[in-house]
């Protein structure tokens, strides 16, 4: 456990040197903002005290840069030969991929947390659903955990982070979207299959209000798996020939 | 602690990178790997960090495998892995300290170790730098405090001297001589000269096979054959002297070396000394011998040898 928070803290700290974090806050924030507050369909224009609208936007946004932010984590320790040095020290190959999954994710933690004076206004706005409001934010960080993973494992499998960014964010656009298109031009078994697989669906579910096993399932699977991966490609260099 | 391997083999699809080497290094021992690019020496030194497994064989430390307590063993090497990756955007002093906390040092114990790393690397001066900003010569430095920073027992230095000028050449070989009292060390280069400046024993691979194992003057003995020196002979005449070298019965071969100065170059036959001979047959004759000078096969030409073919 010291040993992946040694390795996430290391992690933090090049993003905030590498102004990747700053890049990435202002940009979440000013995006999230613009459409939450200024644009077309705004708290002001649906007179609703609801984060509904900043919800959508940001489940937008985080799809987006989350690539970017996983993109180098592995690919360039793998360029550069650094994983070497890492995986030849008394750690594990788990302790190295949790300790990047958690320090991406305490970053998103921190965007969000920068979103909390949304809350704030809108509920001296109006009566707030508190109980949706933590839902949807709970949405938030499990959609963000599942992109990581997925984010990580792409990035393990190439030394190159412009490849690892475009098969995160491809793989990415199939739970985030196409799988509930599919589902919907289809019937029957094929249709719920997809319906299921879509990220879509359960995040919209949970930041509904309704937290259901069938998605804390979906989403914990799914995190699962991509760090399971990641896992296993990085290990895989011992045996490969 | 001693490293024991046992018939390591690698393969890379169908070529073997390393094919059923080995050997043994024991605490106090610096132990060269020497061999071409490519000859396996990367891949060897990877295996024995656990960086990679080995098909077939086996890698013992105090006579625990590799494989079995790799978390245990890991803690006592420490790797400079070739080409020496660092991450260049982090300052020196936050590198060792992030390198020193995955060791697991102890938090108290860390800012002393670092310290104690500067000074013995020479890093004083540049200490607050980003490691990108440094010199090459310096990086390598940094490589090394980080490979030392857990005072490990064990050392696996990856081309070590690499982009190093000679000045700094000249006080890595020293310090790793330093090291290498009390520690196994093991260093790969190709660099002949370096092997014989620092290591004890000389491990020659060439093609993934271990093709030479021994101290630099057992292995010229070994790839000497027979006995090769020059002598100058005055007080006679020339041929003379050289029908007469040429008559004793353990003389192979002889060659004017330099026929004005009364030099030749005498080769024995196989397994036997004609120096007595020699010797014995000026005493006979009144000539006197001014030089004897034996002709050692350079590391070079016994390196040439053993991996070219």
């Amino acid at each position: 456990m010291k040993i992946i928070w040694i390795i996430a803290r290391k992690e933090l700290q090049s993003f905030f040197d590498s102004l990747i974090a700053y890049i990435i806050l202002v940009l979440f924030l000013g995006f999230s903002g613009f459409f939450t507050w200024l644009y077309v369909s705004d708290i002001f224009l649906i007179k609703q005290a609801t984060l509904r609208g900043f919800f959508n936007i940001s489940y937008w946004t985080l799809f987006f840069f989350i690539p970017a932010l996983t993109m180098r984590m592995i690919a360039e320790e793998k360029k550069t030969g650094t994983i070497e040095l890492l995986l030849t020290k008394p750690i594990t190959d788990r302790q190295l991929v949790l300790g990047k999954f958690l320090a991406a994710m305490i970053l998103i933690v921190i965007s969000l947390a920068c979103t909390f004076p949304y809350v704030l206004t809108v509920s001296k706005l109006g009566n707030l659903d508190n109980g949706g409001t933590i839902c949807g934010y709970l949405g938030l960080l499990l959609m963000s955990a599942s992109y990581i993973s997925l984010g990580l494992y792409a990035s393990s499998l190439t030394g190159n982070q412009i490849i690892a960014f475009l098969i995160t964010l491809f793989s990415g656009l199939f739970l985030h979207l196409l799988f509930d298109v599919f589902s919907q031009g289809l019937s029957g078994f094929l249709a719920e299959m997809f319906s299921y697989l879509s990220l879509q669906n359960h995040f919209e579910s949970i930041s509904r209000g309704v937290i259901d096993t069938k998605d804390l399932v979906y989403f914990g699977s799914l995190i699962f798996l991509g760090l399971f991966l990641t896992e296993i490609s990085l290990s895989k260099r011992k045996t490969a020939g | 602690m001693d490293i024991k391997i046992q018939h390591l083999t690698k393969r890379y699809g169908s070529t073997r990178a390393v094919d059923n080497i080995s050997f043994e290094v024991h605490t106090g021992e610096i132990v060269g790997f020497l061999g071409p690019n490519g000859a396996g020496k990367t891949t060897t030194m990877k295996m024995i960090t656990n960086y990679l497994l080995p098909d077939e064989g086996e890698i013992l430390i105090d006579g625990k495998s590799m494989a079995e307590h790799a978390d245990e063993l890991k803690r006592h090497i420490g790797y400079l892995p070739e080409n020496n990756p660092l991450y260049t955007d982090m300052p020196v002093i936050d590198y060792l300290d992030y390198c020193a906390r995955l060791q697991g040092i102890k938090t108290e114990e860390i800012p002393g170790r670092i310290r104690e790393m500067v000074v013995i690397c020479g890093l004083n001066s540049e200490k607050h730098k980003k490691i990108g900003e440094l010199s090459k010569g310096y990086r390598q430095r940094v490589g090394l405090a980080q490979a030392m920073i857990h005072n490990p027992s064990i050392l696996i230095l990856d081309e070590p001297t690499s982009g190093l000028d000679p000045n700094q050449i000249i006080e890595i070989r020293k310090l790793i001589r330093e090291l290498g009292k009390e520690k196994t060390v093991i260093l790969s280069t190709h660099i002949l000269p370096e092997v014989e400046a620092t290591c004890d024993r000389i491990l020659i691979i060439s093609n993934g096979k271990l093709v030479a194992d021994g101290t630099s003057e057992s292995l010229r003995k070994q790839a000497q054959g027979q006995e090769v020196y020059t002598v100058r002979i005055e007080d006679g005449d020339a041929n003379e002297i050289f029908r007469a070298l040429q008559n004793l019965p353990t003389v192979g071969l002889v060659d004017f070396a330099d026929r004005s100065m009364n030099k030749f170059e005498i080769q024995s036959r196989p397994g036997v000394s004609s120096r007595r001979e020699v010797f014995n047959l000026c005493v006979s004759r009144r000539w006197v011998i001014t030089e004897m000078i034996p002709v050692e096969k350079k590391l070079e030409e016994i390196f040439r040898t053993l991996t070219v073919n």
